[in-house]
């Protein structure tokens, strides 16, 4: 019996995996050869997908892209065996975009079977929560401190310190809510941490429940991500069947059970009051703060509301102690980030690093360059609301202070790269194109300014006063900045100006020098 | 798509099913819309009053989230993503081809009752863009002539 792998992924889905899964089922029933085919996450190599390995004595070997078309000549090959093929990649974990890597949060994403549970704990799962069973709550928010783990969504608020006030709050009910609306554009690890580690992210949810006395999470996951939908039931209904959740997991006497809520279609519901509202069965309107949703969050109760990949890194963090992850990192940015490659790149996918490594780096080293072989001009770091930084800034390191300098944002870690036939002009109106799409409409700045930007930027691209509604445009940033109650109007601006900042020339402008572009 | 689903059974069975749960409105609208391909107005006061709402919280929720349609949909969706990732390799180009050869723009649906057009603000493919779904299927790397391929598969011989 020769296993092999096939992603199930709709990354790799996308690209026609099923398919081949379906093919390489059937030529082995015609050859009467002995395959069990399983269907695991992405290794993260997109330009790779489908992308199959078979386990052989010498590791897993890898052949990809595959096309239903390429899997006869596989097994003519002898890829059972880790034959040669024009489409061979040699050994998995040879790989120079994987070996470089330092995968703590996504271990074992690509690696196992999602939904196999055994699969799970023989790559060390399940050793954070009997950890944390070990210890009563504020020894365990004590260790997730101590590991310096900031909120991965995007806000980059100690979790450890989060959790605190939950476990310090009182109330007959308290929450778990994880936040896996990720609709920022270049993202996409929540995604593949749920479709292929689920019980990650559920153990993580566990340990939350554990530390801060909550029985009760929810998994509010955007519509747009069905197979993730599909994977988590599938991971949850296991884990309830063996005693992982439930009335009394792993015999501990303590109950935490877990649910998965769809959004619909709104962006503004990953902002965590406005998820909450959207949870409780209302419109996605945001919430003023405080309340902090840690005193009063879903249903007026104490809730903990995390990133998918905040909770995901702490069963590693319980297992190997708060040390060994803040060992990773620079800075006040401590342990790793699952940073997305996305947009005009060779080689996208998903790249887990330390903190420290450098755009620079992420863009040649691991992407390859553009897609297109034309230069880099721009690169959008952090989702919509993220700043555009030109190539003079190609060498700031990816660390939250170092970004911030910038009026920059690393956000939920997504890397966005334009080559230089981007007209930075119109990706500006569409950061208030979009804004105004899904802005909540519950305060001025955001509701109004949004559709306002639109106007003006068209009216400086039409060169209608251009000077004047530059100014104005400033004026309009500085208020949408200012004035806003959430992220969304208030950092709509950032795109904005960091494309009339670094880009002029695109507004009708001079173009700025290079010893200017540098400067934040 | 010959008969014409009555709604009101398929209503009370998803509210019957869902009502209790906390925070039951998403999941109700989401259980009815999965069934009729819509989220029928006549149906409004019917969930407003099994959720002791009114009908403006119930319609407000219908119509604030993007999701939730009001009319039936084409016998398929298409769904192009219009996010950056997808812009900086030629999401326009591809949306600029799409409508011109289906003859809708966003939100329409094909005069033949076969495609409903609509935008989407990413799939998370975004190393795989351009993305788009058809009928909530993602598919990557999507050129003119791969979507044009698409379209076709849709209902082949017809």
């Amino acid at each position: 019996m020769t296993r092999v792998y096939v992603p199930r992924d709709s990354g790799a889905k996308s690209m026609g995996a099923d398919a081949v899964a379906a093919r390489i089922a059937a030529e082995a029933r015609r050859l009467g050869a002995s395959v069990e085919l399983v269907r695991n996450g992405s290794r993260g190599l997109y330009w790779l997908e489908p992308m199959v390995e078979v386990e052989t004595p010498a590791g897993r070997m890898a052949y990809g892209p595959i096309a239903t078309d390429d899997v006869a000549s596989l097994f003519a090959a002898k890829f059972l065996v880790g034959g040669s093929h024009a489409k061979a990649l040699g050994l998995t974990e040879e790989i120079d975009y994987l070996k470089r890597q330092e995968r703590l949060t996504c271990a074992r994403v690509g690696v196992i079977d999602p939904v196999s549970l055994d699969a799970y704990e023989t790559y060390g799962g399940y050793r954070g929560l009997r950890r944390a069973l070990e210890l009563d709550g504020a020894g365990i928010v004590e260790i997730v401190t101590q590991s310096g783990l900031r909120g991965r969504g995007g806000a980059a608020f100690p979790t450890g310190i989060k959790w605190k006030t939950v476990l310090g709050a009182t109330g007959t009910q308290k929450y778990i809510v994880c936040n896996a609306d990720e609709g920022d554009s270049g993202t996409f690890s929540d995604r593949m941490i749920m479709e292929g580690d689920p019980f990650v992210l559920i153990e993580g949810m566990t340990i939350a429940g554990i530390a801060v006395g909550a029985t009760k999470g929810y998994i509010y996951l955007r519509s747009e991500y069905p197979d993730a939908f599909v994977v988590l039931n599938e991971a949850i209904a296991v884990a309830v069947g063996r005693g992982y959740l439930g009335a009394n997991v792993l015999g501990s006497g303590k109950a935490f059970d877990l649910d998965v809520r769809l959004g619909a279609g709104a962006y503004i519901c990953g902002e965590e009051t406005a998820l909450l509202e959207s949870l409780e069965g209302k419109r996605g309107i945001v919430r003023y703060k405080p309340p902090l949703p840690a005193i009063s969050g879903l249903f007026g109760k104490p809730t903990v509301i995390n990133n998918v990949i905040s909770l995901a890194s702490v069963p590693i963090i319980l297992d190997r102690g708060a040390d060994f992850y803040k060992n990773y990192g620079m800075g006040r940015s401590r342990g790793t980030l699952p940073i997305q490659l996305a947009g005009n790149l060779k080689h996208g996918g998903l790249v887990e690093k330390a903190f420290g490594v450098t755009l620079r780096e992420l863009l040649y080293d691991y992407g390859g360059g553009s897609i297109t072989g034309r230069p880099i001009r721009a690169v959008q770091v952090g989702g919509p609301l993220g700043a555009y930084l030109p190539e003079s800034q190609f060498d700031t390191p990816l660390d939250y202070e170092a970004f911030i300098a910038l009026n920059a944002m690393v956000g939920h870690g997504g890397i966005v790269a334009f080559d230089d036939t981007v007209d930075m002009a119109k990706m500006a109106r569409y950061a208030m194109e979009f804004c105004a799409i899904e802005s909540c409409g519950k305060c001025t700045p955001c509701r109004i300014g949004s559709t306002r930007g639109v106007e003006v930027v068209d009216r400086i691209v039409a060169d209608e006063d251009r000077m004047a509604n530059i100014a104005l445009l400033r004026d309009l940033c500085d208020t949408m900045l200012g004035g806003s109650l959430c992220a969304l109007g208030g950092m709509a601006p950032y795109p904005v100006l960091s494309a009339l900042n670094h880009f002029p020339e695109d507004f009708g402008l001079p173009a700025v020098s290079l010893a200017a572009a540098g400067a934040p | 798509m010959t008969a014409v689903v009555t709604w009101e059974p398929v209503v009370q069975s998803v509210l019957d099913r869902l009502k209790t749960l906390p925070g039951a409105l998403l999941p109700i609208l989401h259980g009815i819309q999965d069934e009729l391909g819509f989220v029928p107005p006549d149906a409004v006061p019917v969930i407003a009053h099994a959720m002791n709402l009114t009908r403006a919280e119930v319609h407000g929720v219908v119509t604030f989230y993007h999701e939730f349609r009001e009319t039936p949909p084409g016998r398929h969706q298409i769904h192009i993503c219009r996010a950056e990732s997808c812009q900086a390799v030629g999401a326009d180009a591809l949306i600029a081809h799409a409508e011109k050869t289906l003859g809708v723009t966003f939100h329409q649906t094909t005069a033949d009752g076969m495609i409903t057009l609509e935008p989407i603000y990413c799939l998370g493919n975004c190393a795989l863009s351009p993305a788009i779904t058809v009928d909530h299927q993602v598919r990557g790397r999507v050129t003119p002539a791969r979507f044009d391929a698409l379209v076709a598969e849709l209902e082949p011989g017809r």
